[in-house]
């Protein structure tokens, strides 16, 4: 809808007034909720992450940029020296290499499975719909014990390996970056496929018949074609499974065991065991920029001029 | 099927069933295994005696459960009346509507717990409750989880209502304000009913993200402020027993239940 | 305190007071809209001014974008005018909401509601009003017995055909006896079978009810068929208001003329007025004696129209008004449409009945155009 502008004071102007009043106060129980109890915690941890930590947990009231200095360098008790200390930065260093695997992976799975789907019989599609849509809502830490129970040392592979006298020792699995990988791909597959099967559903199929036409290949035509009309797909997809997936906390707490850390478990310890508040707030900033600087990214990519690829 | 196609069906790329097959047996497979092991006589979780529902039994009978099952629906359902109604509402004032000023910040606001990772919500929250009960002697025990419950299930909610007053006609607003109706009847008997499918889909996902909640209820959750999950969590650092996967298995229906008729509900007015 | 009930008293009140004055139902008094404001401000209506009478079929004619609906919206209090008053029995009803205002509107889509039966449908705006549920139920009857849809009281309205819910559609809004019922282009989804049964039929309706109705369309043989008189605009403002005879025979202005049926336009210079008759000299130096709107004198340059039915071919030689040569001939069955250039270089066309003692002329004759007495008529601009 346009909004134009009225002449002040005329019977429109009033009643346009009366019902942005009205609009505005029903949206305001929603918009106080979460101003009040999502956005006044994250300006809190803003202001923690200058703080400086309490012996047992909290924050002492004095201003200090440890939390920052601290993400790159360790202060030598005695000298006050600070030397480089990239333990932080490496956990997350992993972590982006997680997200971008799990990403990719996603994507080579995820993109023939939603073609599959779009090219299938309209009342068979709403099937297929209904079989990605439920693991996307079901509970992440069940589903993510389900895959420890397979891949444990006396889990349902190791057993069958075993007895089929393949192995005599079971293979570790669980605990190693191959399970945390697995969790991951596990959980966000469905954030891959949905947004893809929308935009390949949407996509003319003619067009694929005319490119037959002109001669073209099977392998061209995907490249050529369909690729290039799917990618607002392809992008939506890749972002909803980069960003949690990059933030991701369950898979790696289970299957990681908490040797194998991402960022998620990093700011959860700092409020736990860790006992530096100022500092897990900090990295939990970090974390949130990263993403809204994607999320800026794409939405300006989105709302431009469409690219052809 | 034994159909005849022509020659050539242009549509189809080599590998993709299989594919598409993959990703099915990946995404079913975990979970078919844990609900088939919750069937399980033996005492091992993984290692097969025999078919019976002594496990549910179990589960039944514990009192950590009753009382983990028992806070999960006390914040579920509340968490969930409370987020659709103001989802609701919110949705009514921002769809179809005249641009207000304010609507574009307000519409990133009701988003914002969509974008904001898990885990930050969780330790800002935790710490927002810690704050209140150290400077002010707040604490509202359960309620903190309802309350952070709440924000994050409103986005969820709001989003099928506002596709559903999307879809919606104008003009049969227009039509009962025609016939006599004033706006409140007009909402009462014309807008509401025909929205009923709506929010009773956001009403469904937002109780299965309350529900389903670890990560923010691990962090904000007090003493004794178990929930389902947290049950679980708790019951895999000790010896398992195929309990665990007899609650699991209550779990996972509870959610695959609603995605399938919040599903049906929106699929049958199309 | 139920508004509505107090907007009912008084148009009961209102409706005594008009029946016995006679004065207008509808008063619509230098009505503009303008949407947005500034650079991008668009003038949907202009100074508009209407009066219709107690039970009159009114019609606002017009091609899309002309401000029709527009104007329907306003009446009906869906929109605000930005100037000018809008009377109701000689009261200003631009400040009462539509569901205070005791009039009805049968909407272009129907916009039946879709989770009641076709019975709660038409019973809605009685039961808004608060009326008793056995006046509603008696009612909701009649008005189904009205429109022929009696056995269908108990469908849902998606169940019923587009002719049924048009049927319905009326039968709602004519329920709560509006003082006038506002019809916005309510035939256009119907194929043309339907579309001309409906025509009838919503006449029948009029007529029975003794309702004012406003309709809009952009269908000029629709307005002509059916309508007791007809407002023709066209960007925004009325161009002409008439019975359909004033409009077809007596057009003002040339978007009048051309929008309803054919026309032949000629230029000419005023030479003088005989009996409140223009003489108008022709380019081709003949003279025509025509017909010019009422109030208005015109000198020097006019326009003159001139239908083509109003004009007989000739044979070459016999007194006529003009003289030229006949380019194309096109055979319509019941008439013949002959095309001549005249003298002067204009096209001529002239509809001819086909009868036994017709004439017939061949392309390439020269020919004589008689134009009938009153015919032509001077333009307003």
């Amino acid at each position: 809808m346009v909004d134009l502008p009225v002449q002040a004071g005329s019977l429109e102007a009033e009643a346009r007034k009366d019902a942005a009043r009205r609009n505005r106060l029903l949206s305001s129980p929603a918009i106080l909720i979460i101003a009040l109890f999502g956005i006044v915690p994250l300006l809190i941890i803003l202001v923690y992450s200058f703080l400086e930590a309490g012996p047992y947990g909290g924050v002492v009231w004095h201003f200090s940029t440890d939390a920052y200095v601290n993400f790159l360098f360790q202060q030598d008790i005695f000298s006050g020296a600070l030397t480089f200390a990239p333990a932080f930065l490496l956990i997350y260093l992993r972590s982006v290499l997680f997200a971008l695997a799990t990403t990719v992976v996603c994507l080579i799975l995820g993109f023939p499975t939603a073609y599959f789907m779009a090219t299938r019989p309209q009342h068979q599609r709403n099937w297929w719909v209904l079989l990605i849509t439920i693991p996307f809502w079901s509970n992440l830490l069940v589903r993510t014990l389900a895959v420890m129970f397979i891949i444990r040392d006396e889990g349902l592979i190791n057993d069958i390996l075993m007895r089929l006298h393949l192995i005599s020792r079971p293979i570790t699995m669980l605990y190693t970056n191959f399970a945390i990988e697995l969790g991951l791909l596990y959980a966000f597959l469905p954030f891959m496929v949905l947004p893809l099967y929308a935009s390949l559903e949407k996509l003319d199929f003619r067009l694929v018949e005319a490119a037959y036409d002109l001669y073209a290949t099977r392998w061209r035509v995907l490249w050529r074609v369909v690729i290039p009309a799917s990618l607002p797909g392809i992008v939506a997809g890749c972002l909803l499974v980069f960003i949690p997936a990059l933030g991701a906390y369950v898979t790696p707490l289970i299957l990681g065991g908490g040797k194998h850390m991402m960022i998620g478990n990093l700011i959860a310890q700092q409020f736990g065991s860790g006992r530096n508040w100022p500092l897990g707030s900090s990295q939990a900033l970090i974390l949130m920029a990263a993403v809204l600087i994607a999320l800026f990214a794409y939405v300006r990519n989105t709302t431009g001029k469409p690219t052809n690829g | 099927m034994a159909r005849t196609r022509p020659p050539v069906d242009t549509k189809q790329q080599p590998g993709f069933a299989t594919m598409a097959a993959i990703c099915l047996v990946l995404l079913y497979g975990p979970i078919l295994v844990l609900m088939v092991f919750s069937l399980n006589s033996g005492k091992i979780v993984m290692h097969w005696e025999g078919v019976s529902l002594h496990w549910y039994a179990v589960a039944f009978q514990d009192a950590d459960f009753h009382s983990a099952a028992k806070n999960t629906m006390i914040i579920a359902v509340t968490a969930t009346v409370v987020s659709t109604a103001a989802a609701t509402l919110a949705a009514i004032g921002m769809t179809r509507v005249r641009p207000w000023k304010g609507l574009t910040a307000a519409f990133m606001v009701i988003n914002l717990p969509l974008m904001v990772p898990e885990i930050v919500t969780a330790v800002a929250t935790l710490s927002f409750f810690a704050l209140i009960a150290g400077a002010f002697g707040i604490n509202l025990g359960i309620g903190n989880l309802i309350i952070a419950h709440t924000v994050f299930c409103i986005p969820f909610a709001y989003m099928p209502i506002r596709a559903r007053l999307e879809d919606m006609d104008l003009t049969l607003d227009h039509a009962a304000a025609d016939l006599y109706a004033p706006p409140w009847k007009t909402f009462r008997r014309i807008t509401l009913p025909l929205l009923v499918p709506g929010i009773m889909s956001g009403a469904a996902l937002a109780f299965i993200v309350s529900f389903d909640d670890f990560t923010i209820t691990q962090l904000v959750a007090g003493p004794g402020q178990t929930t389902l999950p947290l049950f679980i969590w708790n019951q895999i650092r000790r010896p398992m027993t195929p309990e665990v996967n007899a609650i699991s298995t209550i779990l996972l229906s509870v959610s695959i239940l609603l995605v399938a008729v919040s599903f049906l509900i929106t699929r049958r007015r199309r | 305190m139920d508004s509505a009930i107090v907007s009912r008293e008084m148009t009961e009140a209102l409706g005594v007071t008009a029946e016995v004055g006679g004065k207008s139902v509808i008063s619509i008094r230098d009505v503009s809209k303008i949407f947005g404001a500034g650079e991008t401000a668009v003038t949907a209506l202009d100074h508009v001014a209407i009066d219709i009478g107690q039970n009159e079929f009114f019609t606002l004619l017009g091609p899309s974008g002309c401000g029709k609906t527009t104007l329907l919206r306003l009446i009906a209090g869906f929109d605000y005018p930005t100037s000018g008053e809008l009377r109701l029995f000689g009261e200003d009803i631009a400040r009462l909401p539509p569901y205070k205002r005791p009039i009805n509107t049968v909407f272009q889509n129907y916009a039946l509601f879709p989770h009641m039966t076709v019975g709660q449908n038409v019973g809605f705006g009685l039961e808004m009003l608060g009326r008793p549920k056995a006046e509603v139920a008696a009612r909701v009857d009649e008005m189904l017995r009205l429109v022929r849809m009696e056995s269908l009281k108990n469908r849902r309205t998606s169940e019923i055909s587009g002719g049924q819910q048009q049927r319905v559609a009326l039968a709602r809004a004519l329920a709560p006896q509006p003082k006038v019922l506002l019809l916005d282009e309510p035939l256009s989804a119907l194929d043309y079978k339907l579309r001309k049964e409906m025509q009838i039929e919503l006449k029948r309706l009029q007529h029975e009810t003794g309702i004012t109705f406003i309709f809009v369309t952009h269908d000029q043989e629709e307005a002509l068929t059916m309508s007791d008189r007809i407002a023709v605009m066209s960007g925004g403002r009325v161009l002409q208001i008439g019975t359909a005879h004033e409009i077809y025979d007596k057009p003002t202005e040339r978007f009048v003329a051309n929008f309803i049926g054919e026309t032949n336009f000629l230029e000419g210079e005023v030479a003088g007025e005989v009996n409140g008759a223009l003489e108008v000299r022709l380019t081709s130096g003949a003279t025509l004696s025509a017909g010019k709107p009422e109030g208005l004198t015109p000198e020097g340059r006019v326009t003159i129209v001139i239908r083509p039915e109003h004009a007989q071919v000739v044979a070459d030689g016999t007194a006529s008004s003009f003289a030229g040569k006949i380019s194309n001939v096109v055979y319509f069955g019941t008439d013949t449409h002959y095309y001549v250039t005249l003298d002067s270089g204009d096209e001529f066309m002239v509809r001819q009945q086909n009868s036994r003692r017709a004439l017939e002329f061949a392309i390439g004759t020269r020919v004589g155009i008689r134009v009938d007495e009153e015919a032509a008529r001077v333009l307003r601009d």
